[in-house]
């Protein structure tokens, strides 16, 4: 017995002396955050981050080399708990979700009929699977099979369906998807995509040029979850309450219900989301990546520069925002009317843009208060440079500087900011008794609502072409007609005619007929000789056409000679997706690239400068991939005849009566009610490359 | 197994006594490492590594104290306490002296510290009356088996994940099914040696 006790003693003693001489010996500085770094890890040793155990993570995570939210098993408190441990700023931990990008299933019609073995991995050898889609969903569950969370279904429609509870991001889904379909994403990857030949979208999404995931949000409208599409337009366009009011919506012309019926009213629906959040008081919440402390000056409060801050912020920059004007929202504040877009409306808006943590420099002017190189100087890593198009084609004809002639932006912009301002009666906007305003476009349709609003007698338009060919919104067109504005088209103004004290008595122009199609495919205008009119009036706008003031580059003493500016005055960006200038950390994007264009297509290109410039000042490179389709159509997509549709009503766009709305500046058009909405959501096929929900079978 | 050559008892130790398959000791590892092939093949790395070292110092331990002494009851607690020592000793030694191969043997060290497996083909030298060097080569022997039968296993269930298996037989319990089968099919070493 004692030699047992004895025994066991020495072995014991011996074990213990030898580990404790070992690791005297073998003692290797091991940093302590280490150690506390694996307390908060879940201790599964499972692998599923990638690192050989908890242990290996945690030295990751301290070598700086794995993010705090590294363990896919514990929390986001535990990810806020190591981040502190790290002294780094937990913002807002971003967690990597599955996500299914198709929505076919079931419904997609098949090549041929499959009785072998219940595999995706095996349907996909035969032909790439048995759908005549290219690139759906097989809907045999390699993915359901494959998740070790239990996080995946193939849900009623025959795809898989990701309970984002469960979901910790692994990514063993998408390794098993033959066909690309799962794919494990953090929300700022999602922000980055750009529509491409291979991805599984909608003729709408796909002509939309801020690439909103239209199907989505209606599906979500259906479903009543009105919160949820408002997110998932935002993923994409942060202006939705405007949008929603001044769209032209190209999207609906590409609708699949309009080949057979009429389109689905995409944009009332936006609207009708977009003012629910409004008028519930409160701004939904906008996710906002864990800070990368780098800054982006954007220069241009409009459309495209609130896009870009927007989308900067979100994936995780500091933006300060300059404007050369008192308030944000640039052309569409001081160029779009109130009576299209109330500027309540936009100040709640940009207040949510605000709210997101980025700063805003009002009433300061490049190339007068600052250049850009001493935004370099004050440490910015990028510039975005969003600063519309303002300045105003002239005719170039005698007598347009005569007393009574404005031209188009600066005549909407000075009414705007009077009535924005403080209204006051010395500094009331000119406005005469016979108004002509010259030019087809929106810009001129703005100016003739809004002098019929002011009081204005006889209002009308003068247009070198026909109606058809005006490059106006029709509904804008529609609500002038209706307003009581005058047309007169085919006419080309060659003199204004001005009496002795210099104010404008007249205007005369020469008749036109239409000739040959020109490179727009519009038929040019030829005008008839000896045809000269004289019309008379007492006020004229000329409203032809604007392009971008970039008067700041001769200002410039310093970095901005280097900037290539176009013929049009736009500034140069070789790539219209990458959207960087000729020096490489300035970037463009709205009208200053493109000369005057809609407000979703500033938007779009708001996050596509967003992209590069995150691509710019991560060290990453900005060519945008291959396979970009950059708002053209994937030609599968597109069909000739839609069967199994059956005839529905759209729901039209509400509006004031026209005797009311002409007597002031309320706005124009209305909401749709809830039960019209959910109704119209309705009429969405839910589209997705090729395949729809029939009405009928 | 005393009376058998060197190759014999390797072709043993691997295939007929496959300490995994034959013998059922060191399952909990054999299903909890085999799901990636990546991570079998490291704890095959593992047990070797160890298995080897612990043969070694229990035929010490047995034939210099515990016989002499006549204290073999204590052969199981004295087994463990040295195994699970030693095995921290080299975590502590590779740590310091070979950072590449520690990093590659990761988790995995630890993890059998106290394998039934490791402790069982120690027992089973002993009982056999095995000298040392053939106590050595029995070791070897039997990580050998234990790594083979793991990769091959591992690699059955890699294919498995994508399988359509039913509801009530998923994960762990077609594991287990199959590890089974492949036992049935090892069945067929006996009487080789």
């Amino acid at each position: 017995m004692l030699t047992a006790l004895l025994f066991m003693l020495g072995l014991g003693a011996a074990c213990g002396i030898m580990l404790s001489v070992a690791s005297k010996v073998f003692y290797v500085y091991e940093d302590p955050r280490i150690a506390e770094v694996e307390a908060f890890t879940a201790a599964a040793n499972c692998g599923g981050c990638g690192y050989t155990g908890c242990s290996a993570a945690a030295v990751a995570v301290v070598a700086g080399e794995a993010p705090p939210s590294v363990c896919i098993l514990a929390d986001a408190e535990a990810a806020a708990n190591i981040a502190a441990i790290m002294g780094v700023d937990p913002g807002t931990a971003e967690p990597l979700l599955s996500y299914n990008t198709c929505t076919g299933g079931d419904r997609a019609a098949d090549k041929y009929y499959y009785m072998g073995i219940n595999s995706c991995q095996a349907l996909a050898t035969l032909y790439g699977g048995k759908h005549e889609c290219p690139v759906g969903c097989l809907g045999l569950g390699d993915c359901v099979r494959a998740c070790a969370f239990d996080a995946l279904k193939i849900g009623p429609h025959g795809y898989p369906v990701v309970d984002e509870m469960k979901c910790v991001g692994c990514g063993a889904c998408e390794r098993v998807c033959p066909k690309d379909i799962m794919e494990i994403k953090t929300m700022s990857q999602k922000l980055l995509h750009l529509n491409q030949y291979d991805d599984r979208i909608a003729p709408c999404q796909q002509t939309c040029p801020a690439e909103i995931d239209i199907p989505r949000y209606i599906y979500q409208i259906k479903n009543g979850d009105y919160e949820g599409a408002v997110n998932t337009i935002r993923e994409r366009n942060p202006l939705l309450l405007s949008c929603g009011r001044v769209c032209p919506h190209p999207c609906e012309d590409k609708c699949r219900r309009g080949i057979e019926d009429q389109a689905v009213s995409i944009n009332q629906l936006k609207r009708f989301v977009a003012d629910y959040e409004m008028n519930s008081g409160h701004h939904l919440p906008v996710s906002v990546a864990p800070s990368t402390g780098k800054k982006v000056a954007v220069i241009g409060g409009g459309p495209a520069g609130l896009s870009c801050a927007f989308f900067l912020r979100r994936l995780g920059h500091d933006v300060t925002i300059f404007d050369a004007m008192p308030k944000l929202g640039g052309m569409i504040r001081y160029g779009i009317p109130e009576y299209r877009l109330p500027k309540e409306v936009l100040a709640w808006e940009t207040d949510g843009i605000l709210n997101i943590g980025i700063e805003h420099k009002p009433n300061i002017m490049l190339g007068r208060d600052f250049d850009i190189g001493s935004l370099m100087a004050a440490g910015y890593d990028s510039v975005f440079l969003g600063i519309g198009a303002w300045k105003d084609y002239t005719l170039g004809v005698e007598g347009e500087n005569l007393g009574g002639c404005y031209t188009g932006i600066n005549f909407l912009t000075n009414f705007a900011l009077w009535q924005q301002e403080d209204g006051a009666k010395d500094r009331q906007p000119f406005v005469g008794n016979k108004c002509v305003v010259i030019g087809g476009g929106n810009t001129a349709i703005d100016c003739v609502r809004t002098l019929i609003r002011l009081g204005a007698e006889e209002v009308s338009i003068v247009y070198r072409r026909t109606r058809k060919e005006m490059p106006a919104n029709e509904v804008e067109i529609v609500a002038a007609e209706h307003e009581g504005v005058k047309f007169t088209f085919l006419a080309a103004p060659t003199r204004v005619i001005g009496d002795e004290e210099g104010n404008v008595t007249g205007l005369e122009y020469l008749k036109m007929e239409l000739g040959e199609p020109d490179a727009s495919g519009r038929r040019r205008p030829v005008p008839i000789e000896g045809s000269e009119t004289v019309m008379d009036i007492d006020m004229l706008i000329t409203a032809i056409g604007q392009g971008p003031d970039v008067f700041f580059k001769d200002e410039s003493k310093r970095l901005d000679q280097d900037l290539n500016i176009t013929r049009w005055n736009t500034i140069d960006s070789e790539d219209p997706v990458a959207l960087q200038s000729s020096i490489p950390y300035i970037f463009t994007g709205g009208d200053s690239a493109t000369g005057a264009a809609l407000v979703v297509s500033a938007i779009g290109a708001g996050r596509r400068a967003a992209r590069s410039i995150h691509l710019y000042i991560t060290g990453e490179e900005i060519t945008p991939p291959a396979k970009t389709l950059f708002t053209n159509n994937i030609p599968v997509s597109i069909f000739d005849s839609v069967p199994g549709i059956e005839k529905s009503e759209r729901t039209e766009m509400p509006e004031l009566p026209v005797e009311d709305r002409i007597k002031s500046f309320v706005e124009a058009d209305l909401v749709i009610s809830e039960e019209e909405a959910l109704y119209e959501s309705g009429r969405c096929l839910q589209c997705c490359l090729t395949c729809y929900n029939k009405d009928v079978a | 197994m005393s009376e058998l050559g060197y190759f014999s008892i390797i072709i043993s130790t691997i295939f007929v006594n496959n300490i995994l398959l034959a013998k059922f000791l060191g399952n909990c590892p054999f299903l909890g490492t085999s799901k990636k092939m990546e991570t079998a093949v490291g704890m095959a790395m593992a047990v070797v590594f160890v298995l080897v070292m612990a043969g070694a110092i229990t035929w010490v331990i047995y034939y210099l104290f515990l016989l002499p002494f006549d204290l073999v009851y204590l052969r199981t607690i004295a087994f463990i306490l040295v195994i699970a020592s030693l095995v921290q000793f080299v975590e502590l030694f590779l740590k310091k002296s070979i950072p590449a191969l520690y990093a590659g043997l990761g988790i995995f060290l630890p993890l059998i510290t106290t394998n039934c497996a490791v402790l069982g083909a120690c027992v089973i030298n002993i009982d056999e009356e095995l000298g040392f060097l053939k106590s050595l080569v029995a070791s070897f022997g039997f990580a050998v088996g234990f790594g083979v039968a793991l990769i091959l296993f591992a690699g059955v269930r890699e294919r498995i994940t994508l399988a359509r298996v039913p509801k009530p037989l998923q994960d762990t319990s077609i594991g287990l099914i199959t590890a089974g089968i492949i036992a049935l099919a090892f069945f067929s070493f006996k009487g080789m040696v």
